[in-house]
């Protein structure tokens, strides 16, 4: 008796305290990572689409296309903007685990419990992410059979641009799952979501010289500012080449595109935040 | 302490034009087991909703130990325990790892978690079990594994859904053999929903609600003494004499019936022993009937409670089944 008067007076004495929170956020990650752990099968199956991409797409189409720049050839740069790929698909999957989690019931256990909906956000947010992340890294670590070398700088450089990939788009994933109710229905807008996303984001091809329309899209789609950077980073290349970005003009700087992105993100967290608190 | 842990007034709730709240006040006790008592659609899982801050009032008030659930969410949830009428457990981890996600939420200190987990655990038969995926186990098991979490964080509240749907009769006993126990052990207020007549007997006071409005409040046994008085059938081996001593003694006009007679009496239990203890006739056999709850929600609403619960069942079964095969 007397202990359970005083877990709940201390507990319920503290509110909901920034400790509290951070708890939540935890816990919620924690969950995400443990159940990636356990999923061995999951694992391996989500790194073998994206290096099918890489090593008989990219390769296939090298031995034709020869060199896109000196000393990089079509395979080297679809590498970078694979571990892009792997990541955006890798993130979206935040938004079906809270889908469900709403139909197998246990979304409720969350919502009903002494945590802020905002902190239940951050830490779905940040489970997926962390999981999208570690299978980037999975995907960097063929570099080598690419024939591209990576110093322990340039992946220690990448791993902050591949986690504010892997963030905003996990957020954005939250906020489509807090308002579509039906798992088949999220599916679908994934898909129409998610392959544009892919497919106009300079990921499979250099962003010069497209159509008119074509380019006005590309620019408009977030994802482009998350790839143009992880690509220079890997290839060592210059944002003026054929790796970055022209927007009306401007050749954009690595940290320019980063900066659009983290806005993107910090955008998408603070909505993926409120819509969360919203739910009944 | 306060005379009430839970305290509604004026409560309403509408989704559109729908009333499914509908002006409901009630109170209830430290430590009672108040049932909620109605069939599907009346309006209980709104209020139970309401209460637990997943749900807002359109109007009126409500609070739990104190707190109101609108304006002080966090404290409510954090003095509250639940168990939902549809499942709610993560089956791809183990119930231990369940109530390890649950303790850390609610903010338990290491240092008690451990020790509670065990004991919760062994009070529902599941610590050796612990380490399963919760996927691998039966329906009256995920429901224990349920109870033991929403008691796990020692809530002053523990509100039940439906706790039983779609169990066999068995499980159901012994699930509600657990709750006493937990009730006895922690003094917990217990606050159940259900369409099952015969749960709804393990209540202290039940209230009865449908179409979102209450249609009454009492003990189970008071409420059956709306309905009448206990009818008690006895055979004797001289009836007509039977008849004539049940005139006598105690004013009460018995009916014959093909082989015995029937008559009405209040507390039919307490009546019982004096009457074969004084009764001169020789008697062959005696049997009480007393008036079921079903008796009296029929009488009350003028609808019977049971013709939705054959449908629930199927829709439990059919839940459960869709379930399985996803995995």
């Amino acid at each position: 008796m007397k202990l359970r008067q005083s877990l709940v007076n201390t507990v319920v004495a503290r509110g909901t305290s920034a400790m509290n929170n951070l708890r939540g956020v935890y816990t919620l990650w924690y969950r995400d990572i443990l159940i990636f752990g356990r999923d061995r099968l999951h694992i391996i199956s989500s790194v073998t689409l994206p290096l099918l991409f890489v090593f008989v797409f990219g390769i296939g189409l090298s031995a034709r296309m020869g060199f896109l720049a000196p000393g990089i050839d079509f395979a080297q740069f679809l590498f970078p903007g694979i571990i892009g790929m792997t990541i955006l698909m890798s993130s979206f999957t935040a938004g079906v685990s809270v889908v469900w989690d709403r139909e197998v019931g246990f979304l409720k256990e969350v919502l009903v419990a002494p945590i802020s909906r905002a902190s239940v956000a951050v830490g779905k947010t940040l489970g997926t992410a962390t999981i999208a992340l570690f299978q980037g890294i999975i995907i960097l670590l063929f570099a080598p059979l690419l024939g591209i070398s990576l110093s322990a700088w340039t992946v220690l450089a990448l791993l902050p641009l591949m986690l504010l990939l892997a963030v905003s788009m996990s957020s954005l994933g939250i906020v489509l799952a807090t308002r579509i109710r039906s798992m088949e229905a999220f599916h679908g807008v994934m898909s129409l979501l998610m392959f544009p996303m892919v497919f106009l984001s300079g990921a499979f091809f250099p962003l010069q010289g497209l159509p008119a329309w074509m380019d006005v899209l590309v620019k408009l789609n977030p994802v482009t500012y998350g790839i143009a950077p992880i690509r220079q980073v890997v290839l060592g290349a210059s944002p003026d080449s054929l790796f970055g970005i022209n927007l009306l003009g401007h050749t954009m700087s690595l940290w320019e595109n980063v900066a659009v992105l983290a806005l993107f993100a910090a955008a998408m967290i603070l909505l993926a935040m409120w819509s969360f608190g919203r739910q009944e | 302490m306060t005379d009430y842990i839970i305290k509604v007034e004026k409560l309403v709730k509408r989704f559109g034009k729908l009333v499914a709240v509908d002006d409901i006040s009630f109170s209830v006790a430290p430590g009672e087991v108040f049932g909620f008592l109605g069939p599907n659609g009346a309006g209980k899982t709104t209020t139970i909703n309401i209460l637990c801050t997943l749900s807002k009032p359109t109007s009126g008030r409500a609070t739990v130990n104190g707190f109101d659930v609108v304006r002080q969410q966090s404290q409510v949830r954090q003095s509250i325990g639940l168990v939902f009428q549809d499942p709610s457990l993560d089956v791809r981890l183990s119930g231990l790892q369940n109530l390890h996600f649950h303790a850390s939420v609610y903010h338990m200190p290491a240092s008690i978690r451990d020790q509670r987990i065990e004991q919760v655990l062994r009070i529902m038969e599941l610590w050796d079990r612990r380490n399963s995926e919760v996927r691998t186990y039966s329906g009256g098991m995920k429901r224990r594994l349920e109870l033991a979490r929403g008691l796990l964080h020692y809530p002053k509240v523990l509100f039940l859904d439906e706790p039983t749907l779609g169990l066999d009769p068995q499980t159901r006993s012994h699930i509600w053999e657990y709750i006493h126990d937990l009730r006895q052990r922690e003094g917990t207020t217990i606050f159940l929903t259900t369409h099952y007549m015969d749960e709804a007997e393990n209540a202290d006071r039940i209230a009865i609600i449908d179409y979102g409005k209450l249609v009454a409040m009492d003990t189970p046994e008071r409420l059956k003494n709306i309905v009448g008085k206990d009818i008690i059938s006895v055979k004797t081996d001289d009836n007509d004499r039977a008849v004539e001593e049940i005139r006598l003694r105690y004013r009460i006009e018995a009916t014959r019936d093909s082989d015995g007679l029937t008559f009405e009496i209040a507390n039919g239990e307490e009546f019982l022993p004096t009457f074969i203890r004084e009764f001169d006739t020789k008697i062959l056999s005696i049997s009480l009937h007393r008036p079921s709850l079903d008796d009296v929600f029929l009488k009350l609403t003028g609808h019977e409670i049971r013709q939705e619960a054959a449908s629930d069942e199927i829709k439990a079964i059919a839940r459960q089944y869709g379930r399985r095969t996803r995995h």
